[in-house]
């Protein structure tokens, strides 16, 4: 196997140093050391492999939108060395098969740790459990539940799977949008949507879910988790969750940190995602959040969707953009550029806390000497261009197209072997 | 002027222009000289995604009197109902060389959409979208309040305009407030809480809840249609308690100053929001709303496809 040495390159926040990467471990740290092969890392900074606790792989079913190997070599490109595959595929990966499936696509992309996320309950209908306990028990091992795409919004159900995932440390992860008071909904409800004329998604409906399911988890003595997570009252309600000692952690993706509702007055369904952009008032408030560790990670909600549910009017379109190659650019310009956060706390939050949430034994784990070297060597001194034609994901809905986003993927080690050199994708 | 999808679009000098221009047409127009020519040989579309008698007859009739080739274009009978996608229907109509599409969409932002994705090169015109705007309306109310309270000239500086029903899902309000205020009148919203659109107290207008405290100093009062589906929605109990609280009926009507008018875009539903015998009242100036349509889509058609007063 190959070895490799990252020449003076800064480990999250501390002095330039060396890197030296073999047999899949972190070997060696200091200075004046070599290897097979020489990376030039000065300027640049080493994060811990960055884990995606949700994604949207969209295989099996819609393989013209994203493949399990299509989405890990975005994964790559964008610094990622997990990823957790959401349950909203068609057939649902609501049982052992379809779980096991996925995660041996994973295993032959082999770009990525693919961890399939289980659904709560059979085909997403929100009426009965699903296999929870066979998907956990699988060679897929499943820790992390979800209805992604829709709220497990029958309170009594929400109960049940927050009790029997116990058995086996899972989680429920819950995509909290209060059903009736979203029926149609196209985009935040605010002052723009009274003004564009489109149907509005209030924030009480993320709150009020978010609210109940806080106390059932309490009630329960379990692990809940909470999914992209986009109001300013959804911040307090954790914070005042945490406070009570209630398990409960909660995610961002980049574009709740990046954009606010005025975008939607270009009527480009490019911006139409759920739960939708919100105000600047909610954009201040998860920022804070993530900063403070209310907010306990950022997770790229990565929808990809063929342009032909994006290029035509906003109503016919689907929900949802693109993340993975995109995330820690928006990471570092939202939160690292303007003085919220530095690397460790980015680091934290992108690959330790959604590794520990996940419970990815071998991911999220400190650059270190005897660490498993996954790895994202990340310039922050470039800046470039989004451009759509250019995404390594199969599908080309990212928000960011014609953005100026700071900083660059120099390189990504999966397991010793570098997925990214040179800002290139190696495979 | 290349499209017209918002009212916003239009500052004063646009909107005066308009109106002035509607007036000339209207009035060559009644000099029975028959087709006015300086559209021959342009083509206009009639791109229909709802169902709508009196704006597509009177954008119809506005184009072909000034000599213009009309093409309609309804979903119904066409490929759109075998699920052609609007972006492949606009590239149709592109190839066909329409100058200038006037679109209804249910929609909210289509028209937005169809000008400005690179689908198509000709002037779109919104004939309103879903719950977002109704531009060519919002003028014909405009140009209607004009000839009754300022004598068919300048603006409507001073004009308190009440606005009554269901302002959440009304194209027509949301037309009608921001073209108002740019002419210089006043409005006022008039609903039940329930039907009017969050975040409301930033816009440019008051706000009551209570109709009978909203007619006295009223010039012009505006009912909008209230869907009879609202009520299982919620919105409001039922029909009856819609009606006695918030429909303009004679006794309403009785209480409005001399010489104020009564204005509904249609289709009404009589009965409802107004009265039949309000409806058909001297009041109302309903019928003479249709009739002015027809004057201000011909000046918007003039101006969008290249009139000579057009910047």
């Amino acid at each position: 196997m190959t070895s490799y040495v990252i020449k003076d390159v800064a480990i999250l926040d501390g002095k330039p140093t060396d890197i030296v990467i073999k047999d899949g471990v972190i070997a060696e740290i200091g200075n004046g050391l070599s290897a097979d092969q020489t990376i030039d890392g000065s300027g640049c900074v080493a994060l811990p492999g960055l884990v995606d606790l949700h994604t949207h792989l969209r295989e099996p079913g819609r393989e013209d939108a994203e493949t399990v190997l299509s989405g890990s070599r975005a994964a790559a490109m964008g610094g990622f060395t997990a990823i957790h595959a959401m349950a909203n595929t068609n057939p649902v990966a609501d049982t052992a098969g379809v779980v096991e499936q996925v995660w041996r696509l994973g295993q032959a992309a082999g770009l990525v740790d693919v961890r399939p996320v289980g659904a709560v309950t059979m085909g997403l209908e929100g009426t009965a459990l699903a296999e929870l306990g066979a998907m956990a028990d699988s060679a897929a091992a499943v820790r992390v539940f979800s209805d992604d795409g829709k709220c497990v919004h029958d309170a009594a159900l929400m109960r049940r799977a927050l009790e029997y995932v116990k058995a086996f440390d899972g989680v429920v992860a819950q995509h909290a949008q209060e059903p009736r008071l979203t029926e149609g909904a196209q985009m935040n409800e605010g002052v723009v949507s009274g003004k564009l004329g489109l149907a509005g998604w209030p924030a009480v409906a993320e709150e009020a879910i978010i609210a109940r399911d806080v106390l059932l988890a309490h009630h329960v003595g379990s692990r809940l988790h909470i999914c992209h997570l986009s109001t300013a009252g959804s911040v307090e309600i954790i914070r005042w969750a945490k406070s009570r000692g209630i398990n409960v952690t909660a995610e961002v993706t980049p574009h709740h940190l990046y954009f606010t509702d005025e975008v939607v007055e270009t009527y480009d369904p490019i911006f139409k995602v759920n739960p939708p952009l919100r105000t600047k008032a909610d954009v201040e408030a998860v920022r804070a959040g993530l900063a403070d560790g209310t907010i306990n990670i950022v997770a790229t909600d990565h929808a990809p969707h063929p342009s032909e549910d994006k290029d035509c009017e906003w109503t016919a379109a689907a929900f949802g953009m693109t993340g993975l190659e995109s995330a820690l650019s928006v990471v570092f310009e939202t939160m690292v550029q303007t003085g919220l956060m530095n690397w460790a706390a980015v680091a934290d939050r992108m690959s330790v806390a959604p590794a520990q949430i996940g419970r990815v034994s071998s991911q999220g784990q400190p650059i270190a000497v005897g660490s498993p070297a996954n790895l994202v060597i990340f310039d922050p001194r470039v800046s470039q261009e989004v451009d759509a034609r250019k995404t390594v994901s199969a599908s080309r809905n990212t928000p960011y197209a014609g953005r100026t986003l700071p900083g660059k993927v120099v390189a990504t080690f999966y397991r010793g072997t570098p997925t990214v050199l040179n800002g290139e994708l190696n495979a | 002027m290349k499209h017209l999808l918002s009212a916003a679009d239009l500052g004063y000098d646009d909107a005066i222009l308009i109106l002035d221009t509607a007036k000339q047409l209207a009035a060559a127009t009644e000099q029975g000289v028959g087709k006015l020519p300086p559209l021959r040989g342009r083509t206009v579309v009639n791109l229909f995604y709802e169902d709508s008698t009196r704006t597509r007859i009177s954008f119809e009739a506005a184009a072909k009197r000034l000599s213009a080739d009309v093409i309609n274009f309804s979903a119904k009978g066409s490929s759109v109902s075998k699920g052609e996608s609007l972006k492949d229907t606009a590239l149709t109509l592109e190839a066909m060389g329409a100058d200038a599409v006037v679109i209804r969409h249910n929609s909210s932002g289509a028209p937005h959409r169809l000008a400005n994705a690179g689908w198509i090169s000709g002037g779109v015109v919104n004939a309103g979208d879903g719950t977002h705007e109704h531009p060519t309306q919002a003028l014909l109310d405009a140009f209607t309040l004009r000839n009754h309270l300022r004598n068919g000239d300048g603006d409507l500086k001073g004009v308190n305009v009440t606005i009554v029903g269901d302002v959440l899902h009304s194209r027509v309000a949301r037309s009608n407030v921001l073209l108002l205020n740019t002419l210089g009148a006043k409005v006022r919203l008039v609903a039940p809480p329930t039907l009017l659109p969050y975040g409301i107290e930033d816009w440019d207008c008051e706000v009551s809840y209570d109709l009978d405290a909203s007619l006295e100093g009223s010039d012009a009062v505006m009912m909008l249609r209230v869907q009879r589906e609202r009520m299982n929605a919620a919105y409001f109990p039922n029909a009856h308690e819609y009606s006695s609280r918030y429909g303009l009926n004679v006794t309403r009507m009785n209480r409005l100053a001399e010489s104020a008018i009564v204005m509904h875009p249609g289709p009404m539903n009589r009965g409802m929001e107004i009265s039949a015998d309000v409806a058909d009242s001297d009041r109302s100036v309903i019928v003479e709303q249709v009739a002015n349509g027809v004057s201000v889509r011909m000046a918007v058609l003039y101006l969008i496809l290249g009139g000579s007063e057009s910047k």
